[in-house]
């Protein structure tokens, strides 16, 4: 009887073997690390942004009562005159409580002697989209006869800029290292991969095939076998992101670095890149060994 | 540059087919393989190539497909100075040579007929088309009944076959063996021949290099003989 399988042409590529197998384990292990690594980056970009939002979206006024008026009055007064200043959301006197307890970390809960003068304070939430000046806070305070100091948190601001931006460039960089040296490595394991075959390639070669045509093969070959491997990789890391999140609760991971659901996505196109570094190191690789074949 | 398979018509020559004129080779910095090398093959023709070991039959074979350069004189084949062909033409000038590898060469992961049939497949063919002519051809050779074996479970005499067959499934125009009756009894050897005479027969110019003197003398073809890479004369085999 005429078996159909038998007559269908074999694949002019051996079956995956052994050499395929680690391939596919380096480039997973590879993007396993790149994606973890996206992933921390883009934790450490949102928590910088979360610094300075909730440092320059607020100010700290420091009131210096006089005359007879006592501290606490002084300070309502301050959050009144504040709290109608425009680009301001809210104006809040803080009582002596928690004035000491801000103190308390620096003093010692001995120091707060009850004579000692406590600073009172106000805190003022500032419209984000377009919060109030410092010197628009100062005029309204003048103009309330209230003697005081604003801070803005500029100075703060300036250092928080400074660290989460050197946090950010720093997640960054790591982050194109890794990529980097995992193309690479696709490179050279898909380079050695064809080496392994170059005794196929000889024999399509000196019978009359094209270079396009050994390309192809290789390149569907070792394309399908990264991409698959940056699946394994990306998706192990996206797991890995996943319960972090759902163990970090509200704040994500944590506070200082805090992961969202929509970070995932950052790791769909992690196994297309990976198959294509594959899809182009396979073409140069067999380019070139043709080429050396003359 | 062309690309075009039509860049090579298979009627264009009317010289010789091959010509070396004043080849020398070496590998790498070691010391000239072939020297000073001039002969042509004519159309049809069928020569042995012969010589001790190490006197330069495959280096002067792997010269003809390509598998090597010359370090200097000039190769023509089919008209066509070989070193002047761009790289993108080369398939196409390769696919009109069949060569019969020493090692065989086969692909062990594809049965014998894909192996006879790679030459077919390679110039786009279709199994449809190829596959009366492949399944007939390895009839022809005596492998009818291991068409779809793998050449681990072949013997040498088979393999040696399979390896002719796919030289040959292509048609081409000229026909390299290197010690094709290297690994086959003389009975063998003789049916190989006489496969190589009917190729000849139909059109097909025959290199063959061999160190069986008695194929030779059997044959009465003409001989290319080498010694130490120098070509010393051509001759006839004893039977003519």
């Amino acid at each position: 009887m005429f078996d159909v399988q038998r007559w269908r042409p074999g694949p002019l590529l051996p079956r995956r073997d052994a050499r395929d197998g680690a391939l596919v384990f380096v480039v997973s292990v590879l993007c396993f690390l790149a994606c973890l690594t996206a992933i921390g980056a883009l934790a450490a970009n949102r928590a910088a942004q979360g610094w300075t939002s909730q440092l320059s979206d607020s100010a700290t006024v420091v009131i210096q009562p006089h005359g007879a008026e006592s501290p606490d009055t002084a300070a309502a007064r301050a959050a009144e005159a504040l709290a109608g200043v425009k680009g301001v959301t809210e104006a809040r006197a803080l009582e002596k409580e928690k004035a000491e307890a801000l103190l308390e970390p620096w003093l010692g809960r001995e120091a707060l002697l009850d004579d000692l003068p406590v600073p009172r304070l106000v805190a003022v939430e500032l419209d984000p989209k377009a919060p109030a000046k410092a010197g628009d806070l100062d005029r309204a305070l003048k103009a309330a006869g209230v003697q005081a100091t604003v801070d803005d948190h500029s100075v703060w601001i300036a250092d928080i800029r400074h660290a989460a931006g050197v946090a950010r460039w720093f997640a960054l960089s790591v982050c194109l290292l890794i990529i980097a040296a995992a193309a690479a490595v696709i490179g050279f394991a898909t380079r050695a991969g064809l080496a392994a075959h170059r005794d196929v390639i000889e024999v399509l070669h000196l019978s009359g095939a094209e270079t396009g045509f050994v390309a192809r093969l290789f390149q569907s070959r070792f394309a399908t076998a990264a991409g698959l491997a940056g699946l394994f990789g990306a998706g192990s890391a996206a797991a890995i992101a996943a319960l972090a999140r759902l163990a970090g609760g509200g704040q994500g991971l944590s506070p200082v670095l805090p992961l969202a659901w929509i970070d995932l996505l950052a790791l769909l196109p992690a196994p297309l890149m990976a198959a294509l570094t594959a899809a182009v190191a396979a073409r140069l690789s067999a380019a070139a060994i043709l080429r050396e074949m003359g | 540059m062309s690309t075009n398979p039509d860049a090579f018509p298979t009627d264009e020559v009317a010289g010789p087919v091959l010509r070396f004129a004043g080849v020398g080779m070496r590998y790498g910095r070691s010391p000239e393989v072939l020297k000073d090398v001039t002969f042509d093959l004519a159309p049809g023709s069928f020569h042995f190539l012969t010589g001790a070991s190490g006197a330069g039959k495959s280096s002067l074979l792997k010269l003809i497909y390509m598998a090597e350069q010359a370090s200097r004189g000039r190769i023509e084949l089919f008209g066509r100075d070989i070193e002047a062909v761009a790289a993108a033409d080369r398939p196409f000038l390769r696919r009109r040579i069949g060569v019969v590898f020493q090692e065989f060469r086969l692909l062990e992961h594809l049965s014998a007929f894909d192996n006879c049939a790679l030459p077919l497949r390679i110039a786009g063919g279709k199994p449809d088309q190829y596959r009366g002519d492949v399944a007939e051809l390895l009839n022809w050779v005596g492998l009818r009944s291991r068409m779809h074996a793998l050449p681990a479970t072949l013997s040498g005499g088979e393999k040696q076959r399979l390896a002719i067959a796919r030289a040959v499934v292509g048609r081409p125009d000229i026909l390299l063996a290197d010690e094709p009756t290297g690994n086959v009894d003389q009975g063998h050897a003789l049916r190989i021949l006489r496969l190589f005479v009917e190729l000849n027969r139909l059109g097909t110019t025959v290199l063959i290099a061999t160190h069986d003197e008695d194929l030779v003398a059997r044959s009465g073809k003409p001989v290319l003989h080498l010694d130490n890479g120098r070509l010393r004369h051509y001759g006839r085999g004893a039977g003519q």
